[in-house]
């Protein structure tokens, strides 16, 4: 993703060509997003594509694991695409943007380094809106138990007999 | 087989709450023969029933009506609507506990003595000569089966504790060991022997770590003398014109109140419901709540001088795999004012799994500095502090009559703040601990603040002078003759060491002097 810099909003269209060009996560369609692998996709209800496609990055820019794809923190926020949150999240992402404008980026997404959209965010890190995000992706992320063993978390383990035959002193670096 | 009692039988004992204190009490009186109604505000899980899984587990045991936090302390921050990760089930926080079992040390029995005047502590010498304690933390240990206590192996050191130890001896540390536990270590004994699962906080799903809720709960139902009511949740305790207690009005699951009468109550509903109920029984006659006159209920909160070390090596540990806290090193238990703090601290292994560990490290922590740390999970080991934390008059709960909980009852407000003596300690402890791992080549240290509360104490303190404190040296409180204070908020001080082992030690102990009191008629 490269950086544009006009202060002039992000149509679909852009991100549609710039994602794409720059082989980034995100194709968006009407109401559809899909990874460029096909790895995932998702469609959204209630959310602006665009706002959802933002809402994972933040995501990923909150709590960045370069071992974990994108499907995971697309599940940890897709509960945000409901009635209930909607104008909380728009509202949300719309202040990214603006912030983005303010420091001469297109838009949030449009910014291609991690430092400075960390930095956008810690400018909001008091906002009912971060906290509301960062709060729910410490379960939303690290609670989905397909992301443990990216961790090498094993997980529940009495159904397999406990550790007692399966390593529970088997360091052998000390 | 349960025994169920008429509500208006006025013969028997009620005792609310059925964890560490209240499920041994109601066991050991049960076994004596008379006539219990344990009243709890949980319901019953049994290993069968527990969950390998922290979050769900969570939601299915831990206590999740509201209460409130105030003071400075990092918790009412962070969680504020959770001052406490404790149990409401059958069993009460047995359940989740770890299972380290320790005594406390004589000097600390008498803290005022050892530690004189410390500005803006509250101390008290405990009423109770040790000596007195001796057999019944003998009976305490046999009763839960305590490792190196008795004829009891200890456990094997898994991961985490290989890597402690090799830090601990590296730094000169000498009383180091897999720890006094209350968890089987070999076969042939009432319960199984530890399968190194690693969920202990979730509930043992083999039952070879002691709890109430698989061990004194069916043992006392087994005798026919005692009733177990759960879902019952007790809203006050009621008086007569005379000044004794005749009986408690609990809610049940439908929400109905009823009235169940009773000889003696004892409250074991842990340090913020037991003087949350005392308090929200407040009357005429007792305008500040019941066992109130000094003014003393809700006082003198502690939770223990508590904080994590968790540290990351360039290779895998895996510190999740076997006994979460099976390791100890007590050679800073002692007290020493030298290193600039009064009272000591125990450092003990723990582990946590990835989604306790997201939410637990640093709380409110974001961004790379926060995720490298989990991108090491694999290579981390980790320990928790616990020590020794000053009694404060200020630190209390109180009621908090703008919010009420699910029956229209104020709920508890928990104000902490730390001591200067609490601080510290934590820092010494911080450096300690973090010099064990740099010893075994840590590449990074985390100096991870306090959690939730886990050990809650001294909300209802035992005193000599009935001025400074709510309960006698045998629970009993000064006020109320029939009504006595059975869990871990009866501590005059907290000492180094978990509480659980002493709460059971003072629950066996009460027992035999309520059977006492009882046959010769003073109540
Ligand atoms: C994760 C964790 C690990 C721990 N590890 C250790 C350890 O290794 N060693 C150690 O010594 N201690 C440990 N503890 C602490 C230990 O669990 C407690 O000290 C002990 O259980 C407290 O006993 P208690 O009787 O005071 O209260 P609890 O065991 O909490 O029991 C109180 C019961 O009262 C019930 N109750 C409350 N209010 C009402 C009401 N109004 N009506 C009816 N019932 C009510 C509750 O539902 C609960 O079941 C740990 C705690 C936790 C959370
Ligand atoms: S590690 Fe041992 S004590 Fe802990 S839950 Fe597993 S079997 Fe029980």
């Amino acid at each position: 993703m490269q950086d544009t810099t006009g202060p002039k909003g992000l149509t679909r269209r852009e991100l549609l060509s710039r994602s794409t060009a720059a082989g980034a996560t995100f194709v968006v369609g009407a109401g559809f997003l899909a990874a460029p692998n096909a790895a995932w996709a998702v469609e959204t209800t209630t959310l602006k594509p665009e706002t959802f496609a933002t809402l994972v990055q933040m995501a990923r820019d909150i709590y960045p694991h370069d071992k974990v794809g994108d499907e995971f923190y697309v599940v940890a926020v897709k509960g945000y695409d409901a009635d209930t949150t909607a104008d909380m999240v728009e509202a949300g992402v719309a202040g990214l943007n603006a912030a983005a404008r303010g420091k001469g980026h297109a838009s949030y997404l449009a910014m291609g380094w991690e430092r400075d959209r960390v930095d956008i965010l810690r400018g909001m890190e008091d906002s009912a809106f971060f906290q509301q995000i960062r709060g729910g992706l410490v379960t939303g992320l690290y609670n989905q138990k397909a992301v443990w063993p990216i961790f090498g978390y094993e997980g529940a383990s009495f159904d397999q007999g406990g550790y007692i035959d399966r390593g529970f002193n088997d360091i052998n670096w000390l | 087989m349960t025994a169920p009692f008429e509500l208006t039988d006025d013969n028997v004992v009620v005792v609310i709450g059925t964890g560490a204190g209240g499920g041994v009490l109601a066991n050991e009186l049960a076994q004596k023969g008379i006539s219990v109604v344990a009243l709890e505000a949980g319901g019953r899980y049994l290993p069968q029933d527990y969950v390998n899984d922290e979050w769900e587990s969570f939601g299915q045991l831990a206590w999740l009506d509201p209460r409130t936090t105030s003071g400075d302390w990092r918790v009412a921050k962070d969680f504020s609507g959770l001052p406490a990760w404790i149990v409401k089930a059958v069993g009460g926080t047995t359940t989740h506990w770890a299972g380290a079992s320790l005594r406390i040390q004589d000097h600390e029995f008498k803290a005022k003595t050892t530690y004189g005047n410390v500005q803006g502590a509250s101390l008290l010498d405990w009423p109770i000569d040790p000596r007195e304690l001796d057999d019944y933390y003998t009976k305490a240990e046999n009763k839960l089966g305590v490792t190196r206590t008795g004829d009891r192996p200890g456990l094997p050191g898994n991961n985490n504790y290989k890597v402690f130890e090799a830090g601990a001896k590296a730094l000169g540390y000498k009383d180091v060991h897999t720890g006094r536990m209350a968890i089987n270590a070999d076969e042939n004994r009432d319960r199984a022997m530890c399968q190194q699962t690693g969920f202990c906080f979730q509930g043992c799903k083999w039952g070879a770590k002691w709890s109430a809720a698989y061990t004194d709960i069916p043992q006392g139902e087994a005798t026919g003398n005692l009733e177990v009511r759960e879902k019952a949740h007790v809203a006050r305790i009621l008086h007569n014109e005379a000044g004794k207690v005749t009986g408690v009005e609990y809610f049940d699951s439908d929400g109905n109140l009823h009235m169940q009468a009773a000889r003696v109550v004892c409250v074991a509903g842990n340090s913020f419901e037991s003087p949350r109920m005392l308090l929200n029984s407040a009357t005429s006659m007792f305008p500040d709540g019941l066992a109130n006159s000094s003014g003393q209920v809700g006082r003198n909160y502690m939770r223990h001088m508590t904080g994590s070390v968790y540290a990351t090596f360039d290779k895998p540990v895996k510190m999740w795999r076997g006994t979460t806290m099976a390791g100890i090193i007590q050679d800073e238990a002692r007290h020493d004012p030298s290193r600039g703090f009064v009272g000591g601290y125990e450092l003990e292994t723990l582990a946590l799994g990835l989604p306790f560990m997201a939410a637990f490290l640093d709380p409110g922590g974001w961004g790379r500095e926060f995720t490298s740390a989990l991108d090491s999970y694999e290579n981390m080991a980790g320990m928790w502090i616990v020590g020794e934390d000053m009694p404060q008059e200020t630190n209390r709960v109180t009621l908090n009559h703008d919010v009420t909980d699910q029956w229209g009852l104020p709920v508890a407000n928990v104000h902490f703040s730390d001591h200067p003596n609490d601080v510290a300690m934590r820092d010494h402890a911080y450096q300690q601990g973090a010099a064990v791992y740099e010893a075994v080549g840590a590449t990074r240290v985390f100096p991870t603040p306090p959690y939730p509360s886990t050990h809650n104490l001294g909300t209802n303190r035992m005193s000599e002078n009935p001025r400074d404190g709510v309960v006698n040296k045998w629970g009993q409180t000064h006020d109320i003759a029939n009504l006595y204070v059975s869990d871990g908020s009866q501590f005059t001080t907290g000492a180094a060491e978990n509480p659980t082992l002493t709460i059971v030690a003072l629950a066996i102990r009460q027992a035999d002097h309520l059977a006492s009191e009882m046959s010769q008629g003073n109540i």
